[in-house]
């Protein structure tokens, strides 16, 4: 560097330099601070809950015993793993045949099938809520996970066959027309040859629809009844004290940051394929 | 957004040669797309064109939650009818007229700050420095938090008594004494705004990300030759640029936004300054039973939330010119 001293530009330059720095500086705080503030929230005995400290004060797991020494708490984790894989299983299993549908033929009928498809993503969850009740009674699944799987589909299902069916569209032609030389089924044609390829966009999609149906509130507060029955998110809601005015913050905090946890995790990961997954969604569609 | 549908798809048959044979292939193909839609389009109809055809109807009937199949037919009593020269129903209900207000209200400030912040957010993440990608993994964090922990660690930052955020602000000596956010009825609502915002500004900004990331590099180049200003390139270059990617994000964000549940649930439950549409019809239907009034709530939102995104895409179709 020179030895003159700074001159206009470089000036500008040093101000535009540190203006930068502190922008990323406040983005950062602002979207991790929530978070860290809860860890630490969740570490502190119950006697120092009440003081304000902005770094971890003490590390004391007692309220993160309180809650794993639940039943209930444990229950409804198991519930929202079995509920979650489900539905993510369901929605790749009937997402990939129908993009293959979708992306791969050419029949009358297509336009509308994708704007009905189109159409169920946009609903509006409540606007269902009275009829789907109907179904899941009739159908002996209130209170019941599997409740919770089949309604999670009016989500899930949409975006995922829609994503699905992009990335089916890129791949080449020349791929399925051999299979079709060699007088491969259309069955084959999905399993043999398409199957192989998908896998980075059945992570994608499968990823975001877990964590869809690990966050969703309303159809899990509006069909379970029992404790047993409940997922995270509604144990967590439901989490109360004595009163209104005594909620037992450690305790929620140490379960809030339990559940959220795995899905950091997931995001640390993976996050090159939510960014494309949620792009591929929505730029795309 | 419909520009997709009309995109077009790999030829059935492979060449003009085996053409007798590509049309048995062919009929074979489509009999086997519809067989393998059949299992979606079964899933969709269960849950979501069955429910939504009997949510209408039982608008139409005095269901209440225990017994929904031997409701009465009531026409549209639920909606407005007149007794003895008095209104009753749901279009004759100020608190449902409020909640279709609050929704309205959060819906068009949380969006419209979500889109500006989201915008600064991407510009910031589009520019090259070190560390880009640990940052992009640091704004993602608030899009996976589930939406309930979100709005507990809010509700717990934003406590009266023991709050963090009134222990912030009264020490730089903004406010002298702590403020109820979630229980005065003027802050509730921009109490909830602020952690709605805080949750959606990642998923805007990703998708700006996305178009900025596709933008042309050499109009920079020839604007920054020109010495143009950089707040002038953005307003001029960028930001026409960037229209349709936000075009998308805003119609996203504003159906989500409309359907408001969970976060004002647990921030603020049912208190009168906050109740969306949502809220609203949840209340009808399960804490007071009246599947047949709730059902027409629901119905209702349906519909706003339908006049929406026709509106949104006539709109955006003009805006747009000449869609493909």
């Amino acid at each position: 560097m020179n030895q003159h001293p700074m001159n206009r530009y470089q000036l500008t330059r040093l101000a535009k330099h540190v203006g930068k720095w502190a922008l990323i500086a406040i983005i950062i705080v602002y979207a991790v601070f929530p978070f860290y503030y809860a860890v630490i929230t969740s570490l502190k005995p119950s006697s120092e809950l009440f003081e304000v400290n902005y770094w971890l004060t003490s590390l004391d797991f007692s309220n993160y015993a309180q809650i794993f020494a639940q039943k209930s708490f444990l229950q409804a984790i198991g519930n929202s793993i079995l509920i979650a894989l489900s539905v993510v299983l369901i929605a790749l299993l009937l997402g990939i045949t129908a993009s293959y549908a979708l992306g791969r033929v050419r029949f009358r009928g297509r336009s509308t099938v994708m704007l009905i498809i189109l159409g169920v993503s946009m609903f509006p969850q409540v606007a269902v809520l009275s009829g789907l009740f109907e179904v899941i009674r009739s159908l002996n699944l209130y209170n019941n996970p599997g409740g919770l799987i089949l309604s999670y589909t009016i989500f899930t299902l949409p975006f995922t066959v829609w994503v699905l069916t992009t990335f089916m569209r890129q791949l080449p032609m020349e791929l399925e027309e051999a299979a079709i030389m060699d007088g491969a089924t259309p069955w084959e044609t999905i399993t043999k040859v398409f199957l192989p390829l998908m896998w980075p966009a059945m992570a994608t999609t499968g990823l975001l629809a877990f964590i869809a149906a690990w966050n969703e509130f309303l159809f899990a507060l509006t069909f379970t009844l029992t404790n047993s029955e409940r997922t995270v998110p509604v144990a967590i809601a439901l989490i109360s004290g004595g009163s209104q005015h005594e909620l037992p913050w450690g305790p929620i905090m140490a379960a809030s940051v339990t559940v959220t946890i795995p899905l950091v995790i997931l995001v640390m990961i993976f996050q090159r394929r939510i960014v494309s997954g949620l792009t591929a969604g929505a730029v795309k569609g | 957004m419909t520009t997709t549908l009309n995109e077009s798809v790999p030829t059935d048959t492979p060449s003009a040669r085996t053409r007798k044979r590509g049309t048995k292939v062919r009929r074979q193909r489509v009999r086997a797309a519809w067989t393998y839609l059949a299992p979606m389009l079964v899933a969709l109809a269960l849950v979501a064109g069955w429910p939504l055809l009997r949510t209408f109807y039982l608008s139409l009937t005095d269901a209440s939650l225990s017994d929904t199949t031997g409701a009465a037919f009531i026409g549209f009593e639920n909606y407005l009818v007149k007794d003895d020269g008095v209104w009753y129903g749901l279009l004759a209900d100020p608190v449902w007229w409020n909640s279709v207000w609050n929704t309205v209200y959060f819906s068009v400030i949380s969006v419209s700050l979500e889109v500006v912040f989201g915008i600064i957010v991407a510009l910031l993440l589009n520019a090259e420095f070190k560390g880009r990608m640990l940052v992009r993994a640091a704004v993602l964090i608030p899009w996976a938090i589930p939406t309930i922990v979100s709005a507990k660690m809010w509700a717990w930052m934003l406590n009266d008594q023991f709050g963090i955020i009134n222990h912030m602000l009264m020490g730089l000596g903004l406010i002298d004494a702590p403020l109820a956010w979630t229980a005065d009825a003027d802050l509730s609502m921009w109490a909830v705004i602020m952690v709605d915002v805080w949750k959606t500004i990642p998923f805007v900004a990703l998708l700006v990300l996305a178009a900025l990331q596709m933008l042309p590099k050499d109009c920079y180049e020839a604007a920054e030759v020109d010495g143009i200003h950089p707040v002038k390139v953005f307003f001029r270059v960028t930001l026409p640029l960037i229209t349709p990617a936000l075009l998308v994000a805003v119609i996203f964000r504003l159906l989500d936004a409309l359907r408001v549940f969970d976060v004002i649930y647990v921030l603020t439950s049912n208190s009168s300054s906050t109740m969306t549409m949502s809220i609203y019809a949840r209340q009808q239907l399960v804490e007071f039973q009246d599947v047949g009034y709730g059902s027409a709530a629901s119905t209702m939102l349906f519909l706003i939330i339908a006049l929406a995104v026709v509106v949104y895409l006539y709109l955006g179709r003009r805006q747009l010119g000449v869609d493909k």
